[in-house]
């Protein structure tokens, strides 16, 4: 059924062919259709329901606007719903699926809810529901959920790629119709660097649905020469299929290509969408503008569309939009249309102008008859168009036909320029919404309220030189080809209510807003024009209002009698039209999602069979389980008890390391920890804390003097990167009279922990200096030998575990090697990999704290450490808030260790701390557990809280109440400190 | 008017030409007992509540734009009391104990959704967070459960569980936290209030605050001098431009938080989930599009939109938390001014000026607090004593070291 | 925000590879007093106009810069390195 198909005609390729299908009807088109094009060729004029009253809905535009034609298409993870019709292009294999209707689109029971619309007016819902209840969730909103929305969503992945890119440009030409490509010319000619952006498949915007020749040659051959020509040339990059979809600040635009959206099966290797931030020197828009429908009953019945759309099918695609037509105009623009129907022998009825003089003498030369001063009131029909009613003169007639076209006059397409908070202004002149010309960015043609291909042309130019002017570049507008056959419609009075109607006259199509919806908005007070839009949901479908803002403006103006000036509009924002998120996303998703950091030694840990976690964006090794070992927790024990018997590795790598040299290196460190490390000997290391300036802690760590003016930092894993800019902030803009250097080092070292009572031993064969207690004792740290002078790397005799532990730094690229050489050495003396699930073990039982307890709340003494706080410092970072009443009361939550009374039971991080006795309340509430783990060494589990009072409430009865997973475990708080209290066993 | 299902039957039988307007238009009197700046979701409920409980309907809220034109109608809807502290939790649940009760008690459909809250954990270290938070919740009798990521995954199965670079371990969910309609959340607050008798004066900006002898007197409007006896501002996003007014220097800065909705679609996700890896939270409207924010752009703004980058970062976590999202389409963004104050939590308080209450700081968490904060806030204007849950949020906690900071991190309004 | 910001040092970069901190505010004399203290760790002027802010261009040069920045338009005005800020301002 190919009947509406011209037998001549248009840009399409009749050599090729393409089958598609619709609600699984197999249909054809030809390449260079648009799925709208193909299905009304085909005949297929129902193409959606609409959202709220389930009406038949046919394509109103042939562009970005389309509020009606929305489907479904693709497959599996390509599945893609609420895709537009008008632009997605037509490719072999597609297939489309109508939305929200149920059982089909033909019949769709939703459709009953038009019958019950005196009772669903605007806002009904804020009105009723209510009682009981319960009701609400129980049966109401699930029902309306089952209505809610238009497409589904897939539920697999998308199998394809996105990607994004920087482009920076002088002159962004947005729109490549008349007024864009005359501006690309001319700036490209003059050798800017030029973007020109359109969203079509092929630049030439309206010039491709024109009959009027340019330069003596038909519009859309002009097109394509100027675009072979800017092609051309090495400074402009032309982007069709590419939508500028906002603007941000310093002038750049998102935009988005759509690179394989018109294929089946996009290429590997290339991505489906790519998105573009052009950062324009200065930006031209020549985006258009859009037609306004006319809202007169039954103005959305299929077989109604805009009169430019209803062009574009005709002369672009060679698709008539009826047998029978009439055209609704109230601007000379229609009889455009006129001519072109007439030419192409498609039946034309009527033209109803609504001015009493009717159009410019001589400007319509055809045969079909012209009614002035006249109104279509009414559009009749189900699920296509079969008649009008029109009022002329207090008259009222009526047409049989199948096809209306209309044009309501035009609103220029100024969203860009208003999306950094410009508010339009309305022109009583042009009866529209116009933006005005702003720093970095221009309106031109159309955009700006212009008709006429020479007029645009012109401006075009004119515009783009004076842009580029602003840059220095000098260009020259040139002169503007000869136009003939254009009919240029000047802008006429807006026609907004019309008197009459009987039946629906919709304004928002997709959502159902009706006349009767802003009058009844209006009377209750949400007459704003941000309220009407929020209680009636105008403008608020997925066209963003392109077509309903305007007129629902104009009618709330004549509801209130005053200007649309005075309504004004609701505000522009992103995107112009919808973005996928994956274009959006680019490749950060999955895997990708965010990088990998990986340790010098993870190929070390790797071999050793270890079980890798997640820490931030690294990958750490968190046991190494052994043949036999069945759970993570017999591994965990089996490397805490080696540790604390023998000997372990543990790869510390992923610390933070920082560099700090110069003469006032010392005297920085003082500043910046609050304890003193300006007296700290050469050749030592020592725990540092580090506040905040309002006193808290923010991290800890060692730092190690390597010389008079050389210290070697280590931080948390978590904090490597904050404390590295809180160092820089502190050394250039708080201090920047001191001497300071401050270089990351953490990717430079391989560090690994060596713990346990023949840590010494093994290390020893490998170092080739005397480490013994005498000659490197407890906190020493210096450069070292490795293997007979084979390697330089540093040791520093720190201990995280509470065993004689050390830490050896060796480069990089070396620490695999060093690892495996330690390894085989240690193996006769049964040293084990150990990880980090052991190491925090290792830690809770020496009663040593993490991010888990310096949770951004606590204070030094908080910790146990008030007395590392220097009170001779004159100044360090956070010493002017400490005093503060709040953070020095008795009642801080302090640290403790807990134990279960019972050795059998256990706890976990998390639970609270209740005193013995107490009401499961919060208020009753002392704290709660920061960490906690199995001990092998003390035989029950054992944490570490953070307690109110806590310091002076060892040996208290406690509760470990743990609601949430239903334990609640009678405990006892005691000493954090769980082994060798007296630090014994670091310095033998 | 009382709305109710007939009420919607007789009107729609007649044309609907009956209904009148939801609040009156009234010329500003010249004195009030009670001028309210602010005609948001707050400001409107403190008139609710003080006209309802307190009896003092003397009352004028004054809105510089529309009813409801700040960020109670730009926002993710969200209502949750998934609180940690002890100074916050008890007021978060008595808000959500009023947002249970609310449409039924101001007459209005609000669409509160009870349809849960579900925050996802990725890794130990979060679940124990998670923990300790459901435990507080636990303790003050609000619901709290813990998800391991079967259970999870039987909610939504179409999360990212297997190709993930940070994978889901489970989640924390409070059944009773959902969304609620915002704008008729303000409509509702301005029905209730207008009907007990208070002025809602919109398009009256307050461009001073006249004061003698360290009281404050009434305000300088667009739309003239409004005398009162006391004064209460809560204008959030624009908080430390009003109390400047005042002489009065504030612990908070204005940030723009960014929002965004996609497409309609059929129902699919039906409570809200945040994820844990990165910044991104979603639900889906009656409407069927999904609404969905992230992190606040990060600086100062009063300019109600945000940038691009923010965009790109809420979309890449959205994608890695639910694949299917790629080709999903993205509607509209916006932006939100907020008071990120410098601990994460607001103030309620009386001020050094004696007539003048500020209910201010809401960072970004204001629109589910708007009941209790209403409810409290009348309080302590009409009683001059804090309301029990609010007392926590003192001006003065700051000077003193009496910090309400559930993420700990400290006086860095961007980082909360 | 600028989606570029011109750091004195690398010229114009995208935004996305610097960090804001908060206002500029000169550090007070280790001996100013509580309530000097107070205001600068907790007051903040919060202006709606131009204001003065930390950015540390984290993935480019690492300095930090002092960027004045109109928290209306979000325009940039200047961004000059905040070594020389304070040599210049901050005392």
């Amino acid at each position: 059924m190919t009947s509406y198909r011209l037998s001549q005609g248009g840009l399409i390729d009749r050599a090729r062919p393409l089958s598609f299908s619709f609600d699984g009807k197999p249909m054809s088109g030809f390449a260079g259709d648009s799925l709208a094009s193909a299905l009304l060729a085909n005949g297929q004029r129902l193409m959606g329901r609409s959202f709220k009253y389930h009406r038949p809905r046919g394509v109103l535009t042939a562009g970005a606007a389309e509020p009606n034609a929305l489907m479904t298409i693709g497959k599996g993870g390509r599945t893609e719903p609420n895709t537009r019709a008008t632009l997605q292009e037509l490719y072999d294999g597609l297939t489309a699926r109508s939305q929200n209707r149920w059982p089909s689109l033909d019949f769709d029971i939703g459709a009953l809810n038009g019958l019950l619309s005196p009772f669903l007016s605007a806002g009904f819902y804020y009105k009723t529901f209510m009682w009981p209840a319960a009701f609400w969730e129980k049966l109401y909103e699930p029902f309306i959920r089952k209505a809610a929305g238009l497409g589904e969503a897939a539920k697999e992945s998308d199998p394809d790629s996105f990607e994004k890119c920087w482009a920076h440009c002088d002159l962004l030409v947005i729109g490549a119709g008349a007024t864009g490509l005359a501006a690309a010319l001319t700036a490209g000619r003059a050798g800017a660097r030029v973007i020109l952006v359109d969203e079509q498949a092929e630049l030439g915007g309206s010039l491709l649905s024109e009959t009027a020749t340019i330069g003596g040659v038909p519009a859309a051959q002009f097109a394509r020469e100027a675009t072979a020509e800017l092609e051309a040339l090495p400074n402009v990059r032309t982007l069709a299929r590419t939508t500028a979809f906002g603007r941000y600040d310093g002038n750049v635009f998102g935009a988005v290509e759509r690179v394989q959206k018109h294929v089946a099966t996009p290429q590997v290797g290339r991505p489906v969408e790519r998105l573009w931030r052009i950062v324009a020197g200065r930006a031209l828009l020549a985006t258009g503008a859009e037609e306004r429908p006319l809202v007169f009953g039954g103005n959305d019945i299929p077989g109604v569309m805009m009169a430019g759309a209803a062009r574009s099918y005709l002369n672009r695609t060679a698709v008539a939009p009826a047998r029978q037509m009439a055209i609704f105009t109230t601007n000379d623009s229609g009889y455009a249309l006129a001519r072109d129907l007439e030419a192409c022998g498609v039946a034309l009825t009527a033209i109803i102008d609504s001015r009493p003089e009717g159009a410019a003498p001589g400007l319509y030369k055809g045969q079909a008859r012209i009614l002035t001063d006249a109104l279509v009131r009414d559009a009749h029909g189900g699920k296509s168009l079969s008649a009008i009613t029109i009022a002329r003169q207090g008259r009222t007639e009526t047409l049989r036909l199948d096809g209306l076209a209309v044009s309501g006059g035009f609103s220029p397409v100024i969203h860009l320029a208003c999306h950094r908070g410009d508010k339009p202004v309305w022109s009583d002149a042009q009866g529209a919404f116009l933006a005005e010309d702003r720093k970095g960015l221009a309106l031109a043609g159309a955009a700006a309220g212009l008709s006429g291909l020479a007029a645009c042309y012109e401006a075009g130019a004119r515009k783009a030189v004076a842009l580029l002017d602003q840059l220095g570049i000098a260009a020259t507008a040139g002169s503007v080809p000869t136009v003939e056959g254009d009919i240029v419609a000047p802008a006429t009075k807006p026609l907004w209510s019309i008197p009459g109607i009987r039946g629906k006259a919709f304004i928002d199509f997709q959502n159902d807003v009706h006349r009767a919806d802003l009058a009844l908005a209006v009377r209750e007070g949400y007459a704003h024009v941000e309220l009407a839009k929020r209680y009636t949901t105008n403008g608020m479908a997925t066209d963003q209002g392109k077509l309903s803002n305007v007129n629902a403006i104009g009618l709330l103006a004549e509801a209130r009698g005053v200007s649309p000036a005075e309504v004004g509009t609701t505000t522009f924002r992103p995107f112009y039209t919808p973005v996928s998120f994956g274009a959006l996303a680019g490749s950060s998703h999955g895997k990708h999602f965010q990088p990998v950091r990986q340790s010098p030694l993870h190929g070390w840990a790797k071999k050793n069979g270890a079980r890798f976690v997640e820490t931030g964006l690294w990958y750490r090794s968190a046991w190494f389980p052994r043949t036999g070992e069945t759970t993570w927790r017999e591994s965990v024990d089996r490397e805490v008890r080696t540790v604390r018997e023998a000997a372990g590795l543990c790869d510390v790598s992923m610390l933070g390391k920082i560099e700090i040299t110069g003469k006032d290196a010392a005297l920085f460190l003082d500043r910046v920890y609050c304890n003193g490390f300006a007296n700290l000997p050469v050749g030592k290391a020592r725990y540092g804390l580090m506040l905040r300036e309002d006193g808290f802690i923010y991290d800890d760590g060692t730092t190690s003097r390597l010389a008079e003016d050389r210290f070697f930092m280590t931080t948390t894993t978590a904090y490597a990167a904050g404390v590295l800019n809180h160092l820089e902030f502190c050394a250039q803009a708080l201090w920047p009279e001191l001497d300071v250097r401050l270089a990351s080092v953490t990717d430079q070292w391989a560090q690994m922990a060596i713990a346990g009572p023949l840590a010494r031993t093994i290390l020893q064969e490998i170092v080739d200096e005397d480490i013994s207690n005498e000659a490197f004792p407890f906190l020493g740290a210096r450069a070292v030998s490795l293997f007979n002078g084979a390697l330089k790397g540093r040791l520093f005799r720190i201990s995280f575990s509470g065993e004689l532990a050390y830490e050896l730094a060796v480069p990089a690229g070396y620490g695999e090697s060093v690892a495996d050489a330690l390894m085989e050495i240690g193996k006769p003396k049964g040293l084990c990999a150990y990880g980090v699930e052991a190491l925090s073990v290792l830690r809770i039982e020496k009663g040593h704290v993490t991010h888990n307890e310096i949770n951004g709340t606590v204070v030094p003494a908080d910790l146990g450490f008030g007395r590392m706080v220097s009170a001779k410092k004159a100044d360090f970072i956070g010493k002017h808030m400490l005093a503060r009443e709040g953070l020095t009361a008795g009642n801080r939550h302090q640290l403790v260790g807990v134990v279960p009374l019972d050795p059998a039971a256990s706890f976990r991080t998390g639970a609270h701390i209740l005193a013995k006795g107490a009401a499961a309340t919060l208020e009753n509430s002392l704290g709660h557990v920061s960490s906690s783990c199995y001990s092998p060494h003390v035989g029950s589990t054992i944490g570490l809280a953070l307690v109110r009072a806590g310091s002076s409430r060892h040996g208290e009865e406690v509760m470990i109440w743990n609601g949430l997973r239903g334990e609640y475990t009678p405990g006892r708080l005691c000493d954090p400190v769980f082994i060798d209290p007296e630090n014994a066993k670091l310095k033998i | 008017m009382r709305y109710s299902a007939l009420s919607i039957l007789k009107n729609g039988l007649f044309g609907n030409k009956g209904w009148k307007p939801a609040w009156r238009t009234p010329a500003p009197k010249p004195h009030y007992d009670v001028v309210i700046v602010g005609g948001g979701g707050h400001g409107l409920a403190t008139a609710y509540y003080l006209a309802k409980e307190f009896g003092i309907t003397n009352v004028a809220v004054v809105e510089k734009g529309y009813v409801g034109s700040g960020n109670v109608g730009r926002n993710t809807t969200i209502i949750r009391s998934n609180y940690l502290l002890q100074g916050n939790n008890p007021f978060y649940e008595l808000s959500m104990k009023l947002w249970e009760g609310l449409e039924q008690d101001f007459n209005f459909n609000a669409m509160v959704s009870q349809r849960g809250v579900l925050n996802l954990y990725h890794s130990d270290a979060q679940r124990d967070a998670y923990t300790r938070r459901g435990n507080a919740m636990r303790l003050h009798g609000v619901d709290a459960d813990l998800l391991d990521r079967e259970a999870v995954r039987a909610i939504l199965p179409f999360l990212d569980f297997d190709n993930a670079r940070f994978p889901i371990q489970g989640g924390l969910l409070q059944k009773r936290g959902g969304t609620v309609r915002h704008d008729a959340v303000a409509w509702g607050y301005a029905r209730g209030a207008d009907l007990r008798g208070v002025d809602i004066l919109q398009n009256c900006e307050v461009t001073g605050i006249r004061q003698s002898q360290g009281r404050v007197l009434g305000v300088e409007t667009t739309r003239g001098f409004i005398g009162c006896n006391k004064l209460a501002l809560a204008a959030a996003g624009n908080s430390s431009r009003v109390a400047e007014m005042a002489g009065l220097k504030l612990p908070m800065e204005s940030h723009v938080l960014q929002a965004f909705v996609s497409e309609g679609l059929k129902p699919f996700i039906d409570g809200v989930v945040t994820f844990g890896a990165g910044h991104f939270y979603v639900s889906q409207s009656d409407k069927g599009g999904l609404v969905f924010g992230g992190d606040i752009d990060g600086y100062n703004s009063y300019a109600q939109r945000g940038n691009l980058a923010t965009v790109e970062h809420v979309a890449e976590a959205g994608k890695a938390m639910i694949p299917a999202l790629s080709r999903i389409r993205v509607l509209r963004s916006w932006g939100g001014v907020m008071d990120m104050s410098m601990d994460g939590s607001p103030i309620i308080d009386r001020t050094p000026i004696d007539n003048l209450y500020l209910n201010a700081g809401w960072c970004y968490g204001g629109f589910k607090a708007t009941p209790a904060s209403g409810f409290c806030f009348a309080h302590l204007i009409a009683r001059d004593l804090p309301q029990t849950t609010a007392s926590a949020f003192r001006l003065d906690r700051f000077e003193r070291g009496y910090l309400l900071d559930e993420k700990g991190q400290g006086a860095q309004p961007n980082l909360h | 925000m600028a989606s570029l910001i011109a750091c004195p040092h690398c010229g114009r970069r995208p935004k996305e590879e610097f960090t804001v901190k908060g206002a500029a505010l000169a550090r007070p004399e280790p001996q100013a007093g509580a309530d000097a203290w107070f205001d600068h760790v907790y007051l903040r002027d919060n202006p709606r106009g131009p204001y003065q802010e930390f950015w540390h261009h984290t993935s480019g040069c690492r300095r930090w810069l002092v960027v004045t920045r109109d928290t209306a338009t979000h325009e940039v005005e200047e961004a000059r390195d905040a070594a020389l800020w304070n040599r210049e301002t901050a005392r």
